[in-house]
């Protein structure tokens, strides 16, 4: 059992390398969120109570197609960031730590990956 | 001995420093903590709006099968709730921009902003509906 302090362990090791980057990210996302959720709801909005036809053909046009993927993975990549944050507070233990990081990753790439196959699929010719 | 875990572990037993218990409950304290909890409801909330991507990729039956769940009351009073939720988290993230800058912390104005949070996300949401209300009746 060693005496040493958790700091003094650590101590001399160097930094992560990680720097600013989740704090950068993090903005990053929440600007690019902000201006596209403004996008989908004039969206959504303009959708309500129309057929499937309408909505697929509005789905699939090139400008809002890309559009919608770029909201997919602004949110898919603001949520990993924001549950990154909420699991390193909360989630007591080296391994259920790991394994809760590693399904918040699992589940943003599924958020992003479903939602981009379906837009582009629409986008593509449905 | 061999060392299991992290540094951080290894010491769990050991007294925390205070946190929650101690503080007295404000209003600012509160609306920073759901902060969290509306960026949490999001973040399996979204799988709605996936649901209904997929939907409309899938077929026009299914589309309208699941367009027919999200029409039903309960489907709309979920989509108020998300549309609640998307808000009062964007307006929460204005609120982290303004104080990124170094503005806006004095006790005045962290208390104007967490009221102008809770109002605005409150109109908004309201505008966002009266405006699909109107586009439905139009």
């Amino acid at each position: 059992m060693s005496m040493r302090t958790p700091l003094g362990t650590v101590r001399g090791l160097g930094s992560a390398k990680d720097g600013t980057g989740h704090f950068w990210l993090q903005r990053l996302t929440s600007i690019a969120s902000l201006v596209l959720t403004i996008f989908a709801f004039a969206l959504a909005i303009s959708l309500v109570g129309e057929p499937h036809a309408v909505v697929a053909a509005r789905l699939g046009s090139p400008f809002i197609a890309v559009a919608l993927l770029a909201t997919i993975f602004a949110y898919a990549y603001h949520m990993q960031l924001g549950m990154q944050v909420i699991i390193e507070d909360y989630v007591q233990g080296e391994l259920a730590r790991v394994l809760a990081l590693a399904g918040n990753i699992f589940f943003c790439f599924a958020v992003a990956l479903f939602s981009a196959f379906a837009v582009l699929k629409l986008g593509f010719g449905g | 001995m061999a060392q299991t875990g992290s540094p951080s572990d290894r010491h769990a037993d050991r007294p925390l420093s205070p946190h929650l218990q101690v503080y007295r409950l404000t209003f600012t304290f509160l609306m920073s903590g759901f902060h969290r909890v509306t960026g949490t409801l999001l973040y399996f909330g979204i799988v709605i709006f996936v649901w209904w991507l997929v939907a409309a990729a899938s077929s026009p039956a299914y589309f309208d099968f699941v367009n027919a769940l999200f029409g039903s009351w309960f489907g709309r009073l979920v989509l108020l709730g998300m549309t609640w939720l998307t808000i009062h988290h964007a307006l929460g993230g204005i609120r982290h921009f303004i104080w990124d800058t170094g503005l806006g912390l004095d006790e005045r104005e962290r208390e104007l902003l967490a009221r102008l949070t809770m109002i605005g996300s409150a109109a908004l949401t309201l505008l966002v509906w009266i405006l699909a209300y109107l586009v439905r009746g139009g």
